[in-house]
Order: C-alpha cells, then structure tokens, then sequence
C-alpha cells in the first residue's frame, strides 16, 4: 500500500481527500454520540447539585457537588427496601427462567418423547402473545392463589421467557452429534450430559442469557406495577415514580432516585458488554 | 411405545416438568380465559353472566377504543420508520469506527436502552421541565415560549415517540452492526478500486446486503411498538389521559379503574389478534430470508 501512495501521485491527492472526509466524519460521530448521551449526563449532574442550585444553574457542572440527594431518598424513602424487592425479584427470575429453559430446550433438541413438537409450537405461540394482553388474567390467577402483594406473585408471570427456550435449543441444535456420542460411550446419564457437558462447553450463551434476562427483569414495569399493592412491596422501577411525594418536587433527590435505579443495569451493561451484544444478535437470530 | 425409548422419555419429562407447569399456568391457562372472560360482564375480580358477543359489540362502538386505537397506530407511525433509519445511520457511524472509539462511541449510544422506563420519564420529564428544563433553551427559540410537552395534546405523541427512539434504538442499532460486519469486505475493496463514490457504495452495495437486517429490525419494532404502555401512562398521568390512551392502556383502565374485566378481555383479544397477526407476518418473512440462504 505504501508503494502505491508514493508512486502513483493521483492516488495521494484521492487518500487526502478520503482523510479529511474521514475526520469530519469521526467527529461527527463523536459529536453525535455526545448528544446522544446529554440527557443521562444532564440527570447524573443534576444528581449531585444543590436544590437551590437544580432550577438556576445551566453549567455542565454542579458548583458545589454535593450528595445530599442521594442521602435524602436512601434515608426518607423506601428505596433500600425497593432495592431488596429488585434483587429478589430479578435474581429468581434470572435463575428460575434460564434453568427452566435450558432443562426445555435441551430436552426438545436432542430427546426424543412423545409431544415434542407440540411443546416447540407452544413455544413459538407464547413468542407471539403479547404478555400486556394478559395482564388482566394474570392478576385474576394471581389473586386467586393469594399470592398478589407477594415476590412470588410479581416473579410468576414474568418466567414467560420464550426467547431463551427458542436460543437454547439453537444452540443445542449446533452441537456435534460426536459429543453426545463420546460422552454416552463413557456411560454419562442424559442429566450429566446436559450439566457435565453441553452447557459447560460454552457457558457464554448462558451467561448472556442471564445478564438479558436479569436486566429485563429489573426493568419490568407494567406487571412489578399491578402486583405491588403497597409501597414495601415495590420493585425499584416501580416506586421510584409511583409514590409521588417518595421525594417532592426536587429535581436533585429524583435524578438522584433515577441513577440509583438505573445503575445496577448500567453497570451489568458496560461490565459484560460484549453479553449484552451476543444475547441480542442471538436473540434476533442474527449471527453476530 | 415402540417408537420412544421409555427411560429417554421418562429423562424428557423431568427435563420439561418445570416448563410445563409454569407455561401452562401462566401462558395458556391465561389465554384461554382471557378468551372466556370477553365474552361475560365479569368485574375485576369474581364471577361474570354469559352475554354474547356484547363486548365487542360495544367495542366498535365506543369512541375510546377507537381513539386508542388510532393513538396507537399514530405512535407506531412515529416510532417504527424514523427510530430503524436513525438506528441504520448510527450503526452506519460507528461501524466506520475502530478499537476502543468505536466501543466508547457504541456504548454512548446504546446505554439508554438497558435502563428502566421509569428512569427515562424521571430524566425526560426533568428535561423537559416547563419551568427549569434545560431543552427548553432549545424549544423556547424555535416556538417562541416554553411548552409544556406533556398537557400540550399535539406535542405529546411526536415526544413520546422521540423519548422511545432515543430509548430504544440500541437494540436496532446492534443489529445492523451485525448486519454491516457480515458484508464481505472484499465487496468495499473492489468498490474502491473501482473509484465509486460513497453514494455509489452505499446504494449499491452496503443498502441492498443490509435490506434483510432493515426488515428484521421494522417487524421486531412494529410488534414491540404495538404493545406501547410504559411510556404514554407515566407521561400522561395526572393529565387528559383519554385523549393520549393507547391500546394496553385502555386494558389496563377498563379492568383496574373501571372494574370491569369482561370488557378489558375484549380489548385484550383485539390486542392479541393485531400482535398476533403481524408475529405471523414477520414469521413468514424470517421464513422466506432464512430459505434463501
């Protein structure tokens, strides 16, 4: 390439042009990318600004940070108890729904029982139902055990997780017959090849099917919503806007409820970023 | 028997013990009363009396269905077309960008879309604020005075809208980046050689190799638009809710506010049978893009 550039002279003049066209370009981008950004910068700062300060000061940043609004929602509202609620709720459902679904689609790819195929179309069905039409049946099945009010009650409906059985069974359906073959030889059960073998071969899918999970679980709204009738009872989505008075009118204690909220799914993010990736192309049916 | 092996069959059914007792409890026993209960007048909780085909009846005709029907159609208008062109310029973006840029850039782009809805209406709503918000310094020039977005009806679906792509456009955005890295790069070499302008290469090569990509990303987001509740409820409350009520809203207002959970199944089955319909859809064309290949 670099005795191209050097003998042919056009082609210099051409590889200019391209430069600079490809700096404008980058900087636009970053440009763009900043602008993106703005409104999660502009909270985190209004975060650490003084109340006096929220309504008057427009400066990119506080002039005396301060983190008086982080400590007024941790101590005056339920948020640490709205914390637990989170946890509870997206970690059994994380564990719950991909244990569940590997056990399935391990069993629909490489067993053979009577029903199969229904429970594949099942699956496809359940794809398709938009969980919001069943809310309101959802509430009645959930009233009717006594369980509303109840982790259990807002963690049941939100198992429905077809997306992952549909991943791993692909998955499974991908791997060489000549594995099962050898570790059958060696005398493992159907269980020691599913836990033993298949899934430890690569637990990448299934720790990105946990972090997608888990962020979609402590991002659910519409059901953690109907199923809390009390405040205690409140997933961290759900109270930080559902309780009105949680924090009054200033700006500096809400932004400071919203990082809050919004940080342990920001921090799965950027820690397992390339999870993150790899669930959604997988999810999509893309290859990534 | 003959055809299973019943120690395999025995190890299958303990496999699929635990999906089948949650999907059957919790995705078709609900379906199938969802169904039941849109044809009773049965209030939220408690037995309901047989009344026909009544609910849907009064669905055509009533004024709010129809008004919630429209808005949803008009949001998913707003979202679906303009959020997967501007996902596809993203991506067209950062896909030009290497190393450690390109994963800053990304990242700037695509966290929005893992956090909660409630913290995108916190953040929004202070963005928006019609006495402190700071984009009102942008609003304030072009329309002459501050807006109060939220109870001015015009501007409250455009927003709405313009929140959910910033939100959401990750996921499209990640998409088409698979997409654009599956292109073969010998294609861009030639092109190059060849001395093609960047229009050149993008009409010709980059837009056609990326088309199956583009009408993945449409459906997914037409089906999750359809769907829209999050947002539209927490911007509108305490506002003129029937004037903003999406389709899962007005399910949610008949059977939790009015008490009347025959007639919200009804509006549920609507619901089903639209989502359902273009699930279908887009299952047909994944078949067709996956067969080509």
């Amino acid at each position: 390439m670099t005795s191209m550039a050097t003998n042919i002279s056009p082609m210099a003049g051409a590889r200019r042009g391209l430069n600079v066209g490809h700096i404008l370009l980058t900087a636009l981008s970053i440009i763009c990318a900043l602008l993106w950004f703005f409104p999660l910068y502009w909270a985190l700062v209004t975060s650490f600004r003084h109340d006096d300060e929220t309504v008057k000061n427009f400066g990119l940043l506080p002039e005396n940070p301060t983190l008086d609004g982080y400590l007024y929602v941790i101590q005056h509202s339920s948020l640490p108890i709205w914390y637990l609620n989170s946890t509870i709720v997206a970690v059994s459902v994380t564990i719950i729904a991909v244990f569940m679904a590997a056990c399935a689609g391990y069993a629909i790819s490489q067993l053979h029982f009577p029903g199969r195929r229904l429970l594949w179309w099942i699956i496809l069905a359940s794809f398709m139902v938009p969980a919001q039409a069943l809310i309101v049946n959802h509430f009645i099945i959930i009233a009717g055990v006594k369980l509303l009010n109840t982790h259990a009650g807002t963690i049941l409906p939100m198992l429905i997780t077809p997306v992952t059985v549909i991943v791993y069974k692909q998955f499974f359906d991908s791997l060489p017959r000549e594995f099962r073959e050898a570790a059958v030889m060696d005398g493992a059960n159907p269980f020691q090849l599913l836990f033993r073998v298949y899934l430890p071969m690569n637990w990448g899918v299934t720790t990105a099917l946990a972090i997608i999970t888990f962020i979609g679980a402590w991002n659910a709204f519409l059901w953690p919503f109907l199923a809390a009738q009390t405040e205690r009872m409140m997933t961290v989505t759900v109270g930080i806007t559902a309780v009105q008075d949680a924090f009054g009118v200033f700006y500096g204690r809400l932004m400071a409820g919203a990082v809050l909220a919004g940080l342990p799914v920001a921090l799965a993010y950027i820690i397992f970023q390339k999870r993150v990736t790899q669930a959604i192309t997988l999810s999509a049916g893309i290859k990534g | 028997m003959s055809k299973y092996r019943t120690s395999e069959v025995l190890v299958a059914a303990v496999l699929v013990a635990p999906f089948v007792a949650i999907y059957g409890w919790m995705f078709i026993y609900p379906t199938i009363q969802m169904v039941q209960l849109s044809f009773t007048n049965a209030p939220l909780i408690g037995a309901g009396v047989w009344v026909g085909l009544t609910n849907y009846t009064r669905m055509f005709a009533d004024k709010i269905f129809g008004a919630a029907v429209w808005n949803t159609a008009y949001f998913v208008l707003l979202t679906v077309v303009p959020g997967t062109a501007v996902a596809l310029g993203i991506a067209l973006m950062v896909s030009r960008l290497k190393g450690w840029l390109q994963s800053v850039i990304l990242s700037l782009f695509f966290l929005p879309f893992v956090l909660p809805v409630t913290v995108v209406y916190l953040i929004w709503d202070w963005l928006l604020n019609v006495q402190f918000g700071i984009l009102q310094q942008v609003i304030t020039p072009i329309v002459g005075r501050p807006i109060n977005v939220w109870r001015t009806i015009p501007w409250f679906m455009p927003f709405a809208a313009l929140i959910t792509i910033w939100w959401t456009n990750g996921f499209s955005i990640l998409l088409f980046l698979a997409g654009l890295r599956n292109i073969p790069k010998e294609l861009y070499e030639a092109a190059a050689l060849d001395g093609g302008t960047r229009w050149q290469v993008f009409s010709r090569i980059t837009w056609p190799l990326i088309w199956p990509v583009t009408v993945l990303c449409l459906t997914i987001q037409l089906i999750l638009q359809l769907k829209i509740f999050d947002q539209v409820y927490l911007f509108a409350v305490g506002g003129r809710t029937q004037a903003t009520m999406v389709l899962v809203q007005y399910i949610y207002e008949q059977a939790f506010q009015k008490n009347s959970g025959g007639y919200a199944s009804a509006i549920a089955v609507a619901l089903f049978v639209i989502v359902v319909a273009f699930s279908i859809l887009q299952f047909q064309l994944l078949r067709i893009r996956g067969n080509r290949q």
